[in-house]
């Protein structure tokens, strides 16, 4: 806490200097010229492998789409929506350059309608396919979910393809949203996502992603406040496989005062070069007074040759909070976990797979989507199997 | 039948200035059905002993014997030994998270008998068990030792001491941090373990308070890596009138 203390006095004596933008995160620009091709040496940037995004950044036209399954309840509609709609809707506009190329690119955007005080029982499922890496696809999404609503939406995506997309949710006030993306990708798929959540007064949203496949995953999970008592927790899961880069950047932006954000995402990393990427933003502004955030990064670490970046930053402009905190931790199996369930008779690899599966099992529960989270637990049960079971075995 | 053995041993640890020495020649035998109690000052090396016996990686062997019913103790794996028939109450229970005590308890059973428990019989064994210790019906379904109590812990600790049934269990400050009703229900716990037939208890504590409700055959008082004295129950007497001065002015 000592240390956390010092940074936060730190933080506030750095308040007096009134910045207007955060460094975390450039303000959003529709125009591509705001958004110039980095070269990976950019803060926002250096992490990622420019290489693997198959050219995605280079923003050629495209009018390849994926393929889309919905149910959808009574009283939600999608349709299709233009740009300038989407915009007037107030969209939350793109921050880096994949995003807006989206938004250049996707020529028109889905909406998702949701009307004030509906209750919907039954998740909302979406269902995006690709059909190959050849394919280049822009999408552009807005959900709009009216006050006092309640409501479950699931985005699976599935197949190959190479996907960026820019998706603002807006939560009206009051509302309760679980929200949950799955990426499920093959192999080859590569995926730059951007979530943008504005969370309406008094309202809750709940936020997972969750990455399994692709070859490369960037995926933004942003949050900020249309007014006070707004409350977002932000979840996440990703499991890397060799080779594969999965990356999360999250941002709550405490524009409002009383508003809380609580973050918790974890990760496993098994097989050589298998890579991810956890930027945890949070920014308090001087009008955020009495707020609460709390980001916890967590990185299981199964094999050699293995490598989990994990960065919180906190920048902080008024000393007027609840609270604020953050934990990171990167490590290989907990030798006094291992050494307490093994004085109890379990041999070492067992108490390494109930470690394991505990590791996942706590976050996947606080998921609240009891249809998907057996889905999920199958998924981990499949992906320790590739290698790290087969080697316990 | 069950004997722990415990002859002259000597255990370091790795510091930042070395290797230090904290046991130096232990010796001590549990006989079939005995309870002994270890009292000593803190930092005499209590619950090293107990971390030793039970293998914990960072205690280094570097003398003596362990042996249960004249097996080597110390050659085998910290898994073989719970499975030999040692059981280790810890002073600080590890949280395990997103594992639930009915899922640790049911592994922890199939392991220690090499096949799995009968479900029929298993579920009210794990209630019983629970149950007596003050633990209610959705206990089982927390995880391991997270956001426990103090007291839930080392409830959890008998339970498990009721359902796996070792041969040999040691109990290291079991006592510490519990408030008198828990203290009772702990005690009473260990109680109903020694009725069984011919289990040995070590019983190692800083306070002679555990000893008015678990009674020891043996007392032994440690200090400084050793035992500086044995006797019976008398002994624990002498310590409660009069604290451990006289052993430690023995010692230096």
């Amino acid at each position: 806490m000592t240390a956390l203390q010092d940074v936060m006095a730190e933080a506030v004596e750095m308040g007096h200097e009134k910045r207007i933008e955060s460094h975390l995160n450039p303000p959003a620009s529709y125009d591509l010229a705001d958004h110039p091709v980095p070269t990976g040496r950019e803060e926002v940037w250096r992490f990622t492998p420019i290489k693997r995004l198959r050219g995605i950044l280079d923003g050629e036209a495209s009018a390849a789409a994926l393929t889309r399954e919905t149910n959808l309840p009574e009283g939600v509609t999608l349709s299709e929506i233009t740009a300038d709609e989407a915009v007037a809707l107030g969209e939350l506009g793109p921050n880096e350059r994949p995003a807006a190329l989206a938004a250049a690119n996707a020529g028109s955007a889905l909406l998702l309608d949701v009307p004030a005080e509906a209750v919907v029982a039954e998740p909302i499922v979406i269902r995006l396919t690709g059909e190959s890496v050849d394919d280049l696809v822009w999408g552009r999404l807005l959900y709009r979910i009216g006050a006092h609503a309640e409501v479950t939406i699931v985005l699976v995506h599935t197949g190959s393809v190479r996907y960026s997309a820019i998706s603002t949710f807006l939560v009206g006030d009051g509302a309760k949203v679980n929200v949950l993306s799955l990426q499920d990708w093959a192999d080859d798929a590569v995926h730059l996502g951007r979530d943008a959540i504005r969370v309406g007064r008094d309202a809750f949203v709940k936020h997972t992603s969750i990455s399994f496949g692709g070859d490369l995953v960037r995926m933004h999970a942003n949050v900020e406040y249309a007014g006070p008592g707004g409350e977002a927790e932000l979840l996440g899961l990703y499991f890397a496989d060799e080779g594969q880069h999965l990356e999360h950047r999250l941002f709550a932006d405490h524009n409002a005062p009383k508003t809380k954000s609580h973050v918790v995402y974890k990760g496993a990393l098994q097989g050589q070069g298998a890579h991810t990427v956890w930027i945890g933003n949070v920014l308090i502004r001087k009008v955020a007074e009495g707020i609460e955030t709390y980001e916890e990064n967590r990185n299981l670490v199964l094999t050699d040759g293995c490598q989990a970046d994990s960065v919180p930053n906190l920048e902080i402009e008024t000393g007027e909070i609840e609270g604020a905190g953050h934990a990171s931790a990167t490590a290989r199996f907990d030798d006094e976990q291992l050494f307490y369930l093994r004085s109890r008779g379990i041999s070492e690899k067992e108490a390494q797979r109930l470690v394991v599966h505990g590791f996942f099992n706590d976050l996947i529960r606080k998921v609240g989507i009891p249809s998907i989270e057996d889905q999920l637990l199958e998924t981990v049960e499949a992906e320790l199997a590739k290698n790290v079971l087969k080697e316990l075995a | 039948m069950s004997t722990l053995e415990i002859k002259d041993l000597q255990v370091q640890v790795q510091t930042e200035d070395g290797p230090k020495e904290i046991l130096k020649g232990v010796t001590l035998t549990i006989n079939d059905g005995e309870t002994h109690a270890i009292m000593g000052p803190n930092g005499s090396g209590k619950s090293t002993l107990a971390y030793s016996i039970a293998g914990h990686p960072r205690y280094e062997v570097t003398g003596g014997t362990v042996t249960l019913d004249g097996e080597d103790v110390l050659t085998m794996s910290v898994d073989e030994r719970a499975r030999a028939g040692l059981f280790l109450a810890m002073q600080y229970p590890v949280e395990v998270p997103g594992v639930s005590v009915s899922n640790f308890l049911r592994t922890a059973k199939t392991a220690i008998d090499g096949e799995a428990p009968k479900l029929r019989t298993w579920v009210k064994d794990v209630t019983g068990a629970l149950d007596r210790m003050n633990l209610d019906g959705t206990f089982s379904q927390r995880s391991v030792n997270e956001g426990f109590s103090g007291g839930e812990k080392k409830r959890h600790e008998i339970a498990q001491l009721d359902l796996l049934d070792p041969k040999v269990a040691i109990l290291d400050e079991t006592d510490s941090g519990l408030d008198i009703d828990a203290l009772k229900v702990v005690s009473e716990g260990v109680n109903r373990f020694r009725e069984r037939d011919g289990k040995g208890v070590l019983l190692i504590t800083h306070y002679t308070r555990i000893l008015r409700y678990i009674k020891p055959d043996h007392v032994h008082v440690f200090v400084a890596g050793k035992v500086a004295e044995s006797g019976g129950p008398e002994l624990a007497e002498e310590l409660e009138a009069n604290g451990y001065e006289r052993f430690l002015t023995a010692a230096v």
